[in-house]
C-alpha cells in the first residue's frame, strides 16, 4: 500500500511541469532540427537512383568549379578576420584607455553596422565604387580609375566593415574589465609602456580577441548576401550551395546537401577549436578597480576622436548611402537627378506583401522565442541533467551554421508528407526561430546565471509550487535578459536572408528577399527603399534594446 | 512603584492569556485578525537517522534528535559538517536518503517542500527584489489565499515585530543588510509557520549588528514561542541564543546539550577543542580504585586524582580550558614552564606557556586577581583542579571525568 502510494507520487513527479518541457522541447528539437540535419548528410551520400555512394564528395574535391569556392571561403573570410583584428584592437584599444570624445556614438555606430541588414553593406559599397558607381564616376572625371570593387577585393572590403565590430565588441569589454592593478604590477616591476601592453594587456585579453575574431571569421563564412552581390563570378561556398539547389530544383539536392556538408564541418572544425582551445585559456576577471582611462592633451584627443570616427563612420556609411538613395528619383535602373518618394510608392503598390511578410513572420517567431528561450535557458541552467546539457549543445548549433544550408536542410525533410512544410509560412516561422532563438538564450541565461537559487527556495518555502514560482518570481527577475535578448532576435529575423530566400515561395517572400531580386533585377531605387525600412526598423529596435538592457546585455 | 506594579501584572497576564505567545500587544490592537491560528502551535521536530549520500560521499550520516515544541535548537559545526544539508533535508530542498523526519506525529519525507508550512530565513536573505518590502512579507500570506483585509494587519504587525514598519513600501535594493535581514525575518514569522528555520542568518553582517540582531531573534522567537532550528558556525553566536545546541562534525552529531553543559562537560576531544578553547594534555592512569578514583599522570610531569564515571585504564587526554590553569610561581607541585609570550586584553590576561616537555599551552589570568601582567621568559608552575577538567579516552571520542 505504501510502495503503491510511492510509485504513484514518482509517477507524478516524473510527468511535472519542467520535465514536460524538457522532453517536449527535446522532441521538437529532434523533429526540427536533428532530423533536417541527418536528411542533408543522408541525402548527400546518396546517389540518383539511391545508393550509397560518395560521388559527389569526389566531384567536389576533384572539380575545380567546386573546390575552389572553399578555397574561396577560407581566403575572403580569413583575410577579412585578420583586417577586423587590425582595426578592431586598436579602436578598442583607444576607445577603452583614453579619453576620447563621443564614446557611445562611436560605440553606437559601430554596433548598428554590426546589426544592418546583411546585404546593405554589398549594395552601398556597389552604389559608391561600383561600374557606375557615385566615387568611381567622381575619380574617373580626374582622371583615376579604380580598381573593380567587384569580387575578392569587395567581399573582404564589406566583411571587414560589417564584422570588425564583433572583435572591436569582445576586446573593449576585456580591455575595460582587467583589473588596475594587474597593469600598475607590471608598471611596478619596471616595465615599460609598450612592453607592459605586449607582456600582460594582449596576452590577458588574447582569448577573448580570439573569441571576438572567431565570430568575425564564423559569420563571413555563413555570409550568403554580401558575396552574392558583390561576388559576380568569385564563388564562395554559400552561394554555390543556392546555386546548386536552386537551378536543379525538384531533380538533386545531393549536391547542395554534400556542399553544405563541407560547410558544416568548417564551421564546427572552428567551433571546437574555440570551445578546447581558446575558452580554456579563459582569465576570469572580475574588476574591481577598472582601468584608468588617459587624460590626453587636447590635440592628441581631437586626433583620436577624428581617426575613430572615420572608421565608425565608414562601417556606418552603406546605412546612409541606403537611405539616401531611396529618395533619388529613377528611371528604371537609373538613378537620374532629384528627389521624390516613388520608390517607396512602387514597394508599397507592388511589394507591401513583403513588408507584412517581414513583420508578421518575424513577430510570430519572436513570440515562440521568447516562451522556449524563458523556459528552456531555465533549464539549461537551473535544472542540470545530461539532456539539458544535450539541448544547450543543440540550441547553440544553428548559432553557427549558415542560413543557406539550415534552409537547405529544411526544405529536403519537409518536402513530403507528414511534414510537408515547404512552400509556407510555417517553415519560415521554424526556420526563425531556431536561428534566431540562441540571442534569447544566451541573454536570459546570463541573467539567470546570477539569480541565487535561494529566491526561488524563499518562494517554495512560503507555500508556492515550484511551478508557480517559476512564473512568479523568476520569470519576472529574468524579464530584463529575456527582452533584450528578444529584440536581439528580432533584428536579426526582420534582416534575416540567406534562409529566407532557400525557403519562400511567391506568397511568403519577405523585405529581404525582395531587396535581393530587386537589387538583381536592378531595380535599385526599390531595394534601396526596402533596405531603409529594415535599416531604420533595426535602429529603433536597437534604441529599443539600449533602454531595456541599461547596458547589461552586449550585443555580441 | 505602582505603576510598574500593575504593568508587570499586566504583562503577566497577557503572557498568560495568550499562551506564551506574543502578537500580545498587537492583538490587542488589532482585534481579533491576528487570533486566527494562535490556538496552533508549532511542531516539535524529530529526526530519526537520517543520511544524507552524494556518491560516495555522506554528508549526513545516520543523526537523529529531538527537537521539543518551541524550543530554539541550534546546529553548530565547523563548515561542511553537514548542517546546512541537514537543514535543508526538513525544509525540503535535499532529498532525504535514509531515516525519517517527523513533524510532531507526521512523517514528512514525501511532502513537498512547498506543502511544509515552514519560515526560513536564507543566509542571503534571497529577498525578492522586484517587490516592495509590504509585497514580500506578504507573498506567504497570498499564497495561503488569506482575505486582503487579513493580509494588511499580519504584515504591518510582523514588520511592527521587526521594527521596520516604515520601510513597507521601500524596493530592496534601497535597503541595507541589516534592514533586508529584518524583511527576512518578518516574512518567514508572517505566516506562522510550523517551524522557523535559520541558515546562518548572520553571518553577512557586521559585528555590532549581528549582536542586536541576535537579541532580537532571541526575544522574537521566546515571544512567537516558534519551534526553531538554527545553523551557524559561530560557537559564541551558538552559545548566546540556543536551549540547546548539537555540534556537529563530518555528518555526525558530537554532542547535544545546554549551551553551558555543551562548555562545562564536553562530551569528546572534538567538541572541548570547537567549543571555546582547550589545551590537550596526553597523559597515563597509573592506578585505579574500586570505586573508580583514578590517579593519572601527566607527560608534562603534573600528577592528579579524579573521581571517573567509568573504569578506564592505560593512556588519556585531559582537556584543560585556559581559565582553568592556576598560574603560580612558588608551587612546587605544578607543571614547570616559561612565559613565551603575553596578549592583554582588559579584563584577562592570555598567556602562552612553553612547558618543560616541548608543549604549548594557553592559560588565562584575570585583572581582578592579579596585580601585574607576567613578563616574556618568566618562569611559572600550572596546576588545576582535577574535578574542573574532563578526562577523555586516548583517542578523544569519550569522556571519563
Amino acid at each position: 500500500m505504501n510502495a503503491e502510494r510511492t510509485s504513484h507520487r514518482n509517477f507524478a513527479k516524473y510527468f511535472n511541469f519542467w520535465n514536460l518541457v524538457k522532453y517536449g522541447s527535446m522532441l521538437l528539437l529532434l523533429v526540427f532540427l536533428v532530423y533536417p540535419f541527418f536528411s542533408v548528410i543522408f541525402h548527400s551520400f546518396l546517389s540518383s537512383d539511391g545508393k550509397f555512394t560518395f560521388e559527389f564528395y569526389k566531384i567536389f574535391f576533384t572539380k575545380q568549379y567546386y573546390y575552389r569556392t572553399l578555397w574561396n571561403s577560407l581566403a575572403t573570410s580569413g583575410i577579412s578576420t585578420v583586417f577586423a583584428i587590425i582595426i578592431g584592437v586598436p579602436l578598442a584599444y583607444i576607445t577603452s584607455r583614453f579619453n576620447v570624445y563621443w564614446k557611445k556614438c562611436i560605440n553606437m555606430l559601430i554596433i548598428m553596422s554590426l546589426m544592418s541588414p546583411p546585404f546593405i553593406g554589398a549594395y552601398s559599397w556597389i552604389m559608391l565604387l561600383g561600374r557606375n558607381g557615385l566615387f568611381t564616376n567622381a575619380l574617373a572625371k580626374i582622371g583615376i580609375i579604380t580598381p573593380p570593387i567587384y569580387g575578392f577585393g569587395g567581399i573582404v572590403l564589406v566583411f571587414t566593415l560589417k564584422f570588425f565590430p564583433y572583435v572591436y565588441l569582445y576586446v573593449s569589454g576585456a580591455m575595460s574589465s582587467i583589473d588596475r592593478s594587474l597593469e600598475e604590477a607590471a608598471e611596478n616591476l619596471g616595465s615599460s609602456k609598450l612592453r607592459r601592453v605586449m607582456t600582460i594587456t594582449m596576452p590577458v585579453i588574447m582569448p577573448t580577441l580570439a573569441a571576438g575574431a572567431i565570430m568575425a571569421f564564423m559569420s563571413s563564412l555563413a555570409d550568403f548576401g554580401t558575396p552574392m552581390l558583390i561576388g559576380e563570378g568569385y564563388k564562395v561556398l554559400p552561394v554555390l550551395v543556392y546555386e546548386e539547389y536552386m537551378s536543379e530544383m525538384g531533380g538533386n539536392a545531393n549536391m547542395a546537401g554534400a556542399l553544405s556538408v563541407v560547410i558544416i564541418c568548417c564551421s564546427t572544425a572552428v567551433l571546437l577549436i574555440q570551445k578546447y582551445v581558446v575558452a580554456r585559456k579563459n582569465y576570469v576577471m572580475t574588476a574591481l578597480r577598472p582601468p584608468i582611462v588617459e587624460e590626453l592633451s587636447r590635440g592628441k584627443r581631437i586626433l583620436l576622436t577624428a581617426l575613430c570616427m572615420f572608421v565608425a563612420s565608414v562601417a556606418f556609411l552603406p546605412q546612409i548611402v541606403v537611405i539616401f538613395t531611396s529618395f533619388i528619383k529613377t528611371n528604371g535602373p537609373i538613378f537620374v537627378q532629384g528627389f521624390s518618394l516613388e520608390s517607396y510608392e512602387k514597394i508599397f503598390y507592388k511589394l507591401s506583401k513583403n513588408i507584412t511578410n517581414t513583420f508578421m513572420f518575424s513577430f510570430i517567431a519572436i513570440i515562440i522565442i521568447i516562451i522556449f528561450g524563458m523556459l528552456l535557458s531555465y533549464l539549461v541552467v537551473k535544472k542540470k541533467s545530461k539532456i539539458s546539457s544535450t539541448l544547450d549543445l543543440l540550441l547553440m548549433f544553428p548559432y553557427v551554421i549558415p542560413g543557406a544550408v539550415l534552409g537547405i536542410s529544411m526544405l529536403v525533410a519537409f518536402n513530403k508528407p507528414p511534414l510537408m512544410l515547404s512552400g509556407t509560412a510555417v517553415i519560415m516561422i521554424i526556420a526563425y526561430v531556431i536561428r534566431k532563438m540562441p540571442y534569447t538564450i544566451r541573454s536570459s541565461s546570463a541573467l539567470l546565471y546570477q539569480i541565487d537559487p535561494s529566491i526561488e527556495e524563499a518562494s517554495i518555502n512560503l507555500g508556492v509550487s515550484p511551478m508557480r514560482t517559476f512564473f512568479k518570481i523568476t520569470a519576472r527577475m529574468m524579464a530584463p535578459g529575456v527582452l533584450s535578448g528578444a529584440i536581439l532576435s528580432w533584428i536579426t529575423t526582420i534582416n534575416e536572408l540567406s534562409s529566407s530566400i532557400m525557403l519562400y515561395s511567391g506568397k511568403t517572400a519577405t523585405i529581404s528577399v525582395a531587396i535581393y531580386t530587386e537589387v538583381v533585377r536592378s531595380s535599385f531605387g526599390t531595394a534601396a527603399a526596402l533596405a531603409s525600412i529594415l535599416t531604420v526598423a533595426t535602429i529603433l529596435s536597437l534604441l529599443l534594446f539600449n533602454w531595456v538592457s541599461k547596458g547589461r546585455v552586449s550585443v555580441v | 512603584m505602582q505603576a510598574l506594579k500593575a504593568d508587570e501584572r499586566l504583562h503577566a497576564f497577557y503572557h498568560k492569556a495568550v499562551d506564551g505567545r506574543l502578537f500580545l500587544l498587537l492583538e490587542r490592537a488589532s482585534n481579533s485578525v491576528s487570533l486566527k491560528g494562535l490556538n496552533r502551535l508549532s511542531h516539535g521536530v524529530k529526526i530519526c537517522n537520517v543520511v544524507k549520500r552524494y556518491d560516495d560521499f555522506t554528508a549526513v550520516n545516520d543523526i537523529s534528535c529531538d527537537i521539543q515544541q518551541g524550543e530554539f535548537f541550534t546546529l553548530l559545526g565547523p563548515s561542511g559538517c553537514g548542517k546546512t544539508t541537514l537543514l535543508r533535508m526538513i525544509a525540503g530542498f535535499n532529498t532525504i536518503d535514509g531515516g525519517k523526519i517527523y513533524f510532531d506525529d507526521k512523517v514528512i519525507n514525501d511532502i513537498e517542500a512547498y506543502q511544509r508550512d515552514i519560515g526560513m530565513v536564507f543566509q542571503n536573505y534571497a529577498i525578492f527584489p522586484h517587490m516592495t518590502v509590504f509585497d514580500n512579507v506578504a507573498y506567504g500570506l497570498k499564497a495561503r489565499k488569506l482575505p486582503k483585509n487579513e493580509i494588511e494587519p499580519r504584515v504591518m504587525e510582523a514588520l511592527e515585530l521587526v521594527q521596520i514598519k516604515n520601510l513597507k513600501d521601500r524596493k530592496p535594493s534601497e535597503l541595507s543588510g541589516g534592514q533586508q535581514q529584518r524583511v527576512a525575518l518578518a516574512r518567514a514569522i508572517v505566516i506562522k509557520p510550523g517551524v522557523l528555520l535559520m541558515d546562518e542568518p548572520l553571518s553577512n553582517l557586521d559585528a555590532k549588528l549581528r549582536v542586536q540582531m541576535r537579541t532580537i531573534i532571541r526575544k522574537l522567537q521566546k515571544d512567537l514561542n516558534i519551534t526553531t532550528i538554527y545553523v551557524t558556525h559561530d560557537q559564541e553566536e551558538a552559545l548566546a541564543i540556543s536551549d540547546r545546541i548539537a555540534i556537529i562534525n563530518a555528518g555526525r552529531i558530537m554532542q547535544i546539550d545546554t549551551p553551558s553543559t555543551i562548555y562545562k562537560q564536553p562530551q569528546n576531544s572534538f567538541v572541548a577543542g570547537f567549543i571555546g578553547t582547550s589545551n590537550f594534555m596526553e597523559g597515563q592512569i597509573e592506578q585505579l580504585d574500586p570505586d573508580k578514583i583514578a590517579r593519572v599522570r601527566l607527560d608534562a610531569g603534573f600528577e592528579f586524582s579524579v573521581k571517573l564515571k567509568k573504569g578506564l585504564e592505560g593512556r588519556i587526554r585531559a582537556s584543560v580550558r585556559p581559565e582553568q590553569f592556576l598560574m603560580d610561581d612558588g608551587n612546587e607541585a605544578g607543571i614547570s614552564g616559561e612565559i613565551q609570550m603575553y596578549t592583554f586584553l582588559g579584563d584577562f590576561a592570555s598567556y602562552e606557556v612553553k612547558l618543560e616537555n616541548g608543549q604549548v599551552v594557553q592559560a588565562n589570568e584575570y585583572t581582578k586577581d592579579i596585580d601585574f601582567v607576567r613578563d616574556i621568559g618568566h618562569k611559572v608552575r600550572l596546576s588545576f583542579r582535577p574535578e574542573k577538567i574532563s578526562v577523555f579516552s586516548e583517542d578523544g571520542t569519550e569522556v571519563f571525568s
